[in-house]
């Protein structure tokens, strides 16, 4: 029963053919027995779900739609804001804040019909690559529990990997939507930046931060997405045309269509990896598309510019922290002391890992060579992918260089981890959209992603692609 | 470019700059992690990058105007019942300024 698509439950429970209740009784109870084992979530709000299914309920006896999520539980990374309901980031310098708003996407997806069951985990603060880094112990892969789900959305992706909900949440400033969805063998979707609001997101980097959707197919993420996308007048950074929603045109095929592989972007793949890869190429091209090289020369220096802007954003961001206002507060003899005891108190080493690197690129004397050298890069990204979308309509990369690693393979050296998000980091630094897409399993028998990118807003095309992997996947 | 070697007193001053009342532990962990992680950021410094104009943000940002009309914000309380401390509707913290001579 778990094991329905998000769409079929939505359809049976707007026909009445299924209740909301039997649904989410159904994923609580999966839930329940695996989630000691995974723990994907921070918290699980059961008995929440309960009550919002049995409204869900009482709207289709009143003859009222719900909505196309109607019944459909969801889990919600623990970064997005839900009001009353303790939201973390993971971090013990949030431990006991209830938010006084909700996020807009959170909003959406229950005004659609979906029944939120908790708050997932993730690295504090969207800070990593394998949900080590949070506060609350780590989230265990679902494909094989001795590995990591991959991160920072780790908990979404295992969410929806062991079925305890068919949709979830997640959010990508570097590749933590679609990094753990290839490590957890689902669809990671990370929009176009500004086509889904980033108000009640908790900053982490305000000019690469993106919220999207984790699904078990292609079919559902596009569902997801409909249901978030569109301008929202609480984030000024939202684009205010109307959204172009993509769950009409996925099965609509590839004939004809562009596709380039970026040929730098394959260096340093594991073979294994690189052997499903082409093989996805070859389904593109045998469902009619054209597939080419394409070059994006900027790309390789993506990950550099990227650890310099985001933890220079993340320093600026973070600052709020210096318990006045919310969460954590350690005693000091002054307002200072106080701010740098709570801070020391309450972050990990990775959030002040990133906080000391971001304070240093923008500090007097540094600022040109590190800081305003990334975003000069940043330039040079979005330029070359300029250049190869004259050529192609969407560009093919693997999401990941490795299968999903286990605990502790690269927590001992910063930089080995930063280096798993070498595929995903140029898109967000253009801003384009990109999703993962499961396409079979690496030597180890584990997950592979193949990522699909394309131009600002080219969201509709990027689904067609996407679906057509999905498709002729082993 | 080359990179710039770390020192401890680099560690200590950007901790200040960061309000991060680092430990001793920490300041050596980092003074070593910083440098390692730099030399690696250092090849964007390296390239010869004048002529190129640096991007801030993804979109062309245009300013947001919308009525100005008032409406309810959060609720002062529901805010306030989260402060660490909090007194006669207000914030409360340990002392800003030093005792008086």
């Amino acid at each position: 029963m778990a094991a329905d698509s998000a769409a079929e439950i939505a359809t049976a429970v707007r026909s009445g053919a299924r209740s909301a209740r039997e649904v989410t009784d159904g994923f609580l109870a999966t839930i329940a027995s695996g989630e000691e084992q995974i723990h994907a979530f921070n918290l699980v709000t059961a008995g929440a779900a309960r009550a919002r299914a049995d409204e869900i309920d009482a709207m289709i006896a009143d003859g009222r739609d719900p909505g196309p999520l109607a019944g459909v539980p969801i889990a919600l990374k623990d970064n997005l804001c839900t009001r009353g309901v303790a939201t973390t980031c993971s971090s013990r310098i949030l431990s006991g804040w209830e938010p006084p708003y909700t996020a807009t996407v959170v909003e959406r997806v229950v005004a659609a019909g979906a029944v939120p069951v908790g708050k997932t985990n993730l690295d504090e603060f969207a800070m990593g690559s394998s949900t080590e880094n949070s506060a609350f112990g780590p989230t265990r892969n679902p494909r094989d529990p001795s590995r990591v789900p991959g991160g920072s959305s780790g908990g979404s992706a295992a969410a929806v990997a062991a079925e305890f909900a068919p949709l979830a949440l997640g959010s990508d400033t570097g590749g933590s939507i679609r990094q753990p969805a290839a490590f957890c063998g689902v669809v990671g979707v990370k929009p176009t930046y500004g086509a889904v609001s980033r108000s009640g997101l908790i900053a982490f980097a305000s000019s690469l931060d993106q919220i999207g959707p984790f699904a078990a197919s292609v079919t559902d993420a596009a569902l997801l997405l409909d249901a978030i996308a569109g301008p929202d007048p609480l984030d000024s950074t939202s684009i205010r045309e109307r959204w172009n929603p993509v769950a009409p045109v996925v099965d609509d095929g590839v004939d004809g269509l562009r596709v380039g592989v970026v040929t730098e972007l394959l260096d340093g793949i594991d073979a294994d990896v690189a052997a499903r890869f082409h093989q996805a190429a070859d389904v593109l091209r045998a469902a009619g598309a054209k597939v080419g090289d394409a070059s994006v020369p900027a790309a390789i220096h993506g990950l550099a510019a990227y650890y310099l802007i985001a933890p220079a954003e993340a320093s600026s961001n973070l600052a709020r922290y210096d318990g006045v206002r919310y969460g954590l507060r350690a005693d000091g003899v002054d307002v200072a002391d106080m701010n740098a005891k709570t801070r020391d108190a309450g972050f990990g080493p990775e959030v002040k890992r990133r906080i000391m690197l971001g304070t240093y690129a923008l500090s007097a004397g540094y600022y040109d060579a590190y800081y305003g050298q990334a975003q000069r890069v940043r330039t040079l990204v979005i330029r070359d992918f300029d250049t190869a979308y004259r050529d192609f309509d969407v560009l093919l990369t693997p999401t990941t260089p490795t299968t999903a690693f286990a605990f502790g393979d690269k927590t001992g050296d910063p930089l080995s981890m930063y280096l798993s998000d070498v595929c995903t980091i140029p898109t967000n630094l253009a801003g384009h959209p990109a999703m993962s897409v499961p396409f079979g399993t690496g030597a180890d028998g584990l997950p592979v992603g193949v990522q699909i990118l394309a131009p600002a807003l080219g969201e509709q095309v990027m689904f067609r692609a996407a679906r057509a992997v999905e498709q002729g996947a082993p | 470019m080359s990179t710039e070697h770390i020192t401890r007193s680099d560690v200590e001053h950007v901790a200040h700059l960061a309000r991060l009342a680092l430990t001793e532990s920490e300041i050596q962990t980092l003074t070593g992690q910083l440098e390692g992680i730099l030399e690696y950021a250092a090849q964007v410094s390296a390239l010869d990058l004048a002529d190129v104009p640096p991007t801030a943000h993804p979109l062309p940002l245009v300013n947001v105007f919308r009525a100005d009309v008032p409406r309810p914000g959060v609720d002062r309380e529901e805010v306030l019942a989260q402060a660490p401390s909090a007194e006669n509707g207000r914030f409360r913290v340990p002392r800003i300024l030093g005792e008086a001579p």
